[in-house]
């Protein structure tokens, strides 16, 4: 039996002051008397944000990051939900490896956490996997995310299996024959350094194949962190048609360009690669117009080993599960392009409502804070962002009534509820 | 926004490529003809026809970087550049070891910086390096203590070998370069010699027009701060010198080119063509040549032709930038 009361915070979408009373897990009415008290000081409350694409890299590189760290994380970054990719070694493709993902989540972690299932057996493009088992194991999608399933008769089959199953499929759009050897954005600063290029195109080209075998199948299609200008009009297209089409893209696509490669930082390299300067104005009016449909960060974490190596040698991918919400502030919120109401919206489908699961985050959407890569939960320290100043920090998370991450100056009477105990 | 200046990372975003240096404890580094200022490119080219004239007047030898050690560190092979290397640094007098792609223990696994550190602690000040890899002299800079020489570094830069072009046009263009052109020709995506040329050429003032097959010119090649002409007859029309570039036949392989036999007739330098540049321009070619493909054997041996005065040129460029790396001041040893 465990209870929580949240005093003096700001409900998020009005900013009428609010007291949010939590018990066994759940939003109430009223918590029972003698709860435990966390004084929000005025602080927004909103529901828990949640990222539908994370890698936690288990099993099988867990030096990049575990269920643990990567949770842990997601906790300090105000999440209480994320879906991790299954392009893991080896691969979750049977039930035993999203069942284990769950036992490790429910041992381990500090957040829900929801398995996505590979489409194809060990993401090879080539075998069907159990979508039916899949689903009825806990996968809430099917991804080959990292390897595109590049044949187009191959991913008919499996959008139409999938929809069977019920089952979304998250596309890592990217044509291979496109992309070649590229490395980073083809552009100016790709030439400038002589690294092979990957143009636009190589996403939007699979982005327009998939939606349109979204319309021959009806399956259903969530396209994998957009980057393109042209891919964003590919998915206006598609809505229009009224096709069972959605899209995300992630903090890095709205704040940099292909020039933060500088001199090959690799810490700036990441698939698909930071654009053009119009691309990112582009994934700022996509996010505008609503037609982007939510952000996630494609958390990537990797060794700092694997990433100090030659640009073209080094892994791609970035860390962000720290640094999403700060990101979303300054560069969405703070500019004007957004409301901290509807950019939080594009983060959470979660409700701050009785009777609703209790995963909550608290914000101080004004703390201004230097982004310091060494003190992340991750074990990844691979940002562009590290040493950055930012706006909006994360005072409290919590998830299914219980504290999975705590600000240390915030003030609190009574024991908190632990994570581990509300798991239990 | 501000960056923290503390990184583990190599080569911070912004970070000057010549001097002032970024590297640990301060080295001097030539990694690339970029952002190379204009006085630093004279000071090596005029430091390098001191000491062509040194090694034209006969067995000259300094031992002006006697108690310096140089590793040539080629990951790739090469046959014209790291001989050039090996023979400059024993002009000068200076301690050296080299090894090739061939027997060296990156292939037992061992990472590039590991390999690089071991040398550094046999105490080598100075460590030139070629890379399939674009961005290796600039990584190592960031890493280990010591002067980093770039000698070709993937698709990126060759500056020693763009400071030998300058020199031979220099030659040629009477040390004036304000209003001449060059016209490069071929394969400008996978050069490396292309883009130090270009760096190297616009910094001194001059015009460089690029022209080749489509699939072969980088994207935004212009903002590179050149011309692109749309034909070979286009880019030699009254240009003041022409530069070759080298084909490669994996070209084919990957489907960005249909034959030689196309790329001869359509882009390479035949006499009729060469015709079109100024009586006095010239004609170079960093090797090795495909005679016959992108330039024909009458053109390479031709009198317009400075191919083997650029290989000449490459030992007196590479004696300044291995006597300004170790003393900061390329006319040291002279």
């Amino acid at each position: 039996m465990s209870a929580l009361v949240i005093r003096g915070a700001r409900h998020w979408r009005t900013g009428a002051p609010l007291d949010l009373a939590i018990a066994d897990g759940l939003i109430v009415d009223r918590a029972p008397d003698g709860a435990p008290e966390l004084d929000a000081k005025g602080a927004i409350l909103a529901p828990g944000l949640v990222d539908l694409h994370v890698h936690l890299r288990e099993p099988g590189q867990s030096a990049k990051e575990t269920i643990a760290t990567g949770t842990r994380a997601a906790a300090a970054g105000g999440f209480t939900a994320v879906a991790c990719m299954p392009n893991t070694d080896p691969v979750l493709d049977s039930v035993a490896w999203i069942e284990w993902v769950l036992s490790r989540a429910r041992a381990a972690g500090r957040c829900r956490v929801h398995p996505i299932g590979a489409v194809t057996l060990g993401q090879k493009g080539e075998t069907l996997t159990p979508a039916h088992a899949l689903a009825r194991a806990g996968a809430v999608a099917l991804s080959d995310d990292g390897r595109p399933v590049m044949s187009a008769g191959m991913m008919r089959h499996a959008l139409e299996y999938a929809a069977q199953a019920e089952l979304p499929i998250v596309c890592h759009e990217e044509d291979l024959t496109l992309r070649g050897e590229g490395v980073m954005h083809e552009g100016f600063t790709a030439t400038r350094l002589g690294l092979r290029g990957i143009p636009g195109a190589a996403e939007t080209v699979m982005v327009r194949r998939d939606v349109e075998l979204a319309a021959l199948t009806g399956g259903r299609v969530h396209l994998a962190h957009l980057s393109t200008a042209e891919s964003f009009e590919a998915l206006r297209d598609a809505k229009r048609r009224g096709l069972a089409v959605s899209g995300e893209t992630c903090p890095h696509y709205w704040t940099l360009t292909d020039e933060s490669v500088g001199d090959y930082d690799t810490r700036a390299k990441m698939n698909p690669p930071l654009r053009s300067a119009a691309d990112r104005d582009a994934t700022i009016a996509a996010i505008q117009d609503g037609t982007i449909d939510c952000f996630v960060t494609d958390h990537a974490p990797h060794t700092e080993e694997e990433k100090r190596q030659p640009f073209a040698e080094a892994p791609f991918g970035i860390v962000g599960l720290e640094t999403a919400l700060a990101l979303t502030i300054t560069f969405l919120v703070e500019p004007g392009h957004l409301s901290l109401e509807r950019a939080l919206e594009l983060w959470t489908d979660a409700r701050l409502e009785p009777g609703h699961p209790a995963d909550v985050t608290l914000i101080d959407a004004d703390a201004e804070w230097t982004i310091d890569a060494t003190r992340f939960h991750s074990k990844g320290r691979n940002t562009p962002f590290d040493g950055w100043r930012v706006h909006g920090k994360v005072l409290a998370t919590v998830c299914a009534g219980a504290v999975t991450h705590a600000d240390a100056a915030l003030a609190v009477r009574g024991a908190l509820p632990e994570f581990a105990e509300a798991r239990a | 926004m501000e960056r923290a200046t503390a990184s583990p990372y190599p080569a911070p975003a912004g970070a000057g490529f010549f001097y002032p240096s970024t590297a640990v404890g301060g080295r001097r580094h030539l990694l690339g003809l970029e952002r190379v200022s204009r006085e630093a490119i004279v000071d090596l080219l005029d430091a390098a026809r001191l000491y062509r004239e040194r090694l034209a007047a006969g067995r000259w030898r300094s031992d002006a970087l006697a108690q310096v050690a140089v590793c040539n560190a080629f990951f790739e092979d090469s046959t014209r550049t790291r001989c050039s290397f090996e023979l400059a640094e024993q002009r000068l007098g200076a301690m050296h070891v080299s090894f090739g792609p061939a027997g060296t223990s990156v292939s037992k696994g061992e990472t590039l910086l590991d390999t690089l550190r071991v040398l550094q602690s046999m105490r080598v000040e100075i460590i030139v390096v070629r890379h399939r890899s674009a961005g290796v002299p600039a990584f190592l800079a960031g890493q280990l203590d010591a002067s980093i020489v770039n000698a070709g570094d993937g698709e990126h830069e060759h500056p020693t070998q763009g400071l030998l072009d300058l020199m031979t046009l220099g030659d040629a263009w009477q040390e004036r370069f304000d209003g001449r052109r060059l016209a490069i020709v071929g394969d400008i995506a996978h050069s490396r010699v292309a883009r130090s040329a270009i760096a190297g050429l616009t910094t001194l003032g001059a015009e460089v027009t690029v022209c080749g097959p489509a699939t072969l010119l980088p994207a935004d090649v212009e903002a590179l701060g050149c011309e692109v002409a749309p034909t070979v007859e286009d880019a030699l029309s009254g240009a003041d010198g022409v530069m070759a570039l080298r084909l490669q036949k994996e070209r084919m392989e990957s489907g960005l080119l249909p034959s030689l036999g196309e790329y001869a007739a359509t882009w390479g330098l035949t006499p009729e063509r060469i015709r079109l540049m100024k009586p006095e321009a010239v004609v170079m070619h960093p090797g090795p040549m495909n005679r016959g493909v992108e330039i024909a054997p009458e053109v390479a041996d031709g009198a317009r032709s400075r191919v083997f005065d650029q290989t000449a040129n490459g030992l007196p460029v590479r004696c300044a930038v291995l006597a300004w790396c170790a003393t900061g001041d390329a006319k040291a040893a002279a």
